[in-house]
């Protein structure tokens, strides 16, 4: 064939169930993630988006209970292949969560410690290079690069949020997944957080899992809204905050849900 | 979460139930305002003509009083979707509802010049009324519609402006007519023109009133909508 495929996605999930035990909590979803692009998944709590965002890097396998069906593929690989390896996969597929966790060391070693053990440096120059390179593009640099040996749990919330992105961006990842990242920020830290995801987009392809319906409209292109445990309505962001088509998409952000 | 839902935040329901009235209210007022010039107009009755510039001024405070709750609305409830095209069609339906308004105004303040002192009745009143009423219907259908956030009938609406046009087209040329035969009466009949003029636009603004109930409702264009069909059949 001489014929060029249409782009491929960066993930793709296909039928995607998970469940806890009995209690099934994602219900046959299948969606698309590109580069380039930030995805939002909203939804009321126990929407199941959360769930559904911790399967594309595997982080539900942690969970005994959890049990998950259908395909994830990442650039075509299925990422539930029995030969993929997942550390190596969570250095693609990387993750910032909602409560900022930085580890108990230096500013310095937060960023260093995944390029270390994933061998991305060549040389402590070339290590340093990249701490520098992931703060700058975390919008953190300037506030730290006096003060890399303070532990990175002496700064402010929004400092540390900022540090596990660029804990996240240090191994290079193609994916971030961002579950709440900015709901423990007061909105200067949050206006930063989104800036971020902002410039971000062009490197990566970011999923963000949020509550804030403002905060989905602003940083996202495409927009998934899950209910129930299914995807009810996927669109471009502008369509679902302006005219969806789902009665049920439209009673959530309009605030009738319920 | 079926069938027809309040807000969780009441309070939002609220405001929104004013921004409807407030709406009727006005729509009701400019509605009023063409019935009434055209009334003066056909009876010469200068006292209501006078009433109907008076009453513009409460149009024009009602605009005033909607555009603030909007504003309000649109900061403090951040709308979205159907609430969010509601809003905005609101808020451009009060600014064409205060236009129709100046133009029934204006309607009014031609009925001096039309029934001036000790000049003869111009015949060609007669028929500018029927003009006036269809004007003024689809004034009440596209605020009908806004209120029942009913598509199709925005859309009727929308459809029924080539026959207010036809409708000026044929008084036109019947006044101008006149105008040939009674060269007297250029003067006060040049006024009919005008009466005419602003019915058409009367009736060309309860189009655009009818365009934004459709995308209210829909979310789509009405001229897209339109186009999409004739081209999908």
């Amino acid at each position: 064939m001489t014929v060029a495929s249409p782009a491929p996605h960066k993930m793709s999930a296909r039928g995607v169930s998970v469940s806890y035990g009995d209690k099934q909590a994602v219900k046959d979803v299948s969606i698309d993630v590109d580069m380039d692009k930030v995805t939002a998944f909203i939804g009321p709590s126990g929407c199941g988006k959360s769930t559904f965002l911790r399967t594309f890097n595997r982080m539900n396998d942690t969970i005994a209970s959890a049990r998950v069906t259908g395909e994830i593929t990442l650039d075509g690989e299925d990422i539930y292949s029995p030969d993929m390896d997942v550390v190596q996969l969570r250095a693609r597929v990387g993750m910032v969560f909602q409560k900022p966790n930085p580890f108990p060391k230096s500013i310095f070693e937060n960023v260093a410690y995944g390029p270390r053990i994933h061998g991305l440096a060549s040389s402590k120059t070339d290590l340093e290079g990249i701490v520098e390179r992931s703060l700058k593009r975390a919008g953190l640099w300037d506030e730290v690069k006096d003060r890399l040996s303070d532990s990175g749990t002496a700064l402010s919330g929004g400092q540390q949020q900022r540090l596990c992105i660029a804990r996240a961006i240090a191994v290079d990842p193609e994916v971030i997944l961002m579950d709440e990242p900015a709901s423990a920020l007061d909105p200067i830290a949050t206006a930063k957080i989104e800036e971020l995801i902002h410039e971000l987009r062009g490197r990566y392809a970011i999923v963000i899992v949020t509550h804030n319906m403002q905060q989905a409209a602003r940083v996202s292109q495409r927009t998934a809204f899950f209910h129930l445990g299914q995807l009810v309505e996927y669109g471009e962001t502008d369509n679902i905050f302006t005219a969806p088509r789902e009665e049920r998409t439209k009673d959530y952000i309009t605030g009738r849900y319920g | 979460m079926a069938g027809p839902q309040e807000h969780t935040v009441k309070a939002f329901d609220q405001d929104i139930s004013q921004l409807r009235a407030l709406i009727s209210q006005m729509g009701g007022l400019a509605e009023q305002a063409i019935y009434d010039a055209m009334k003066a107009l056909q009876r010469g009755d200068l006292a209501l003509a006078k009433t109907v510039r008076k009453k513009d001024k409460q149009i024009d405070a009602i605009e005033a009083e909607l555009e603030k709750l909007i504003v309000r609305v649109i900061a403090l409830r951040a709308p979205m979707a159907d609430d969010l095209r509601e809003v905005i069609a609101a808020l451009k339906i009060a600014a064409v509802i205060e236009r129709i308004g100046d133009y029934a105004k204006n309607i009014a303040k031609r009925v001096p010049m039309i029934h001036a002192e000790g000049e003869e009745r111009i015949e060609a009143v007669s028929i500018l009324p029927a003009m006036g009423q269809l004007a003024a219907d689809m004034v009440r259908a596209a605020l009908d519609a806004f209120s029942a956030r009913d598509a199709v009938a925005a859309a009727e609406v929308h459809a029924s402006d080539t026959a207010l046009d036809d409708f000026y087209d044929s008084i036109f040329r019947t006044l101008v007519t006149f105008m040939v035969e009674n060269p007297r009466t250029i003067s006060q009949v040049a006024h009919l023109l005008f009466v005419a003029k602003n019915l058409e636009r009367i009736g060309d603004h309860a189009t655009n009133v009818a365009e934004m109930v459709y995308f209210a409702a829909t979310g789509q264009y009405l001229a897209e909508a339109e186009a999409g069909e004739s081209s999908g059949s």
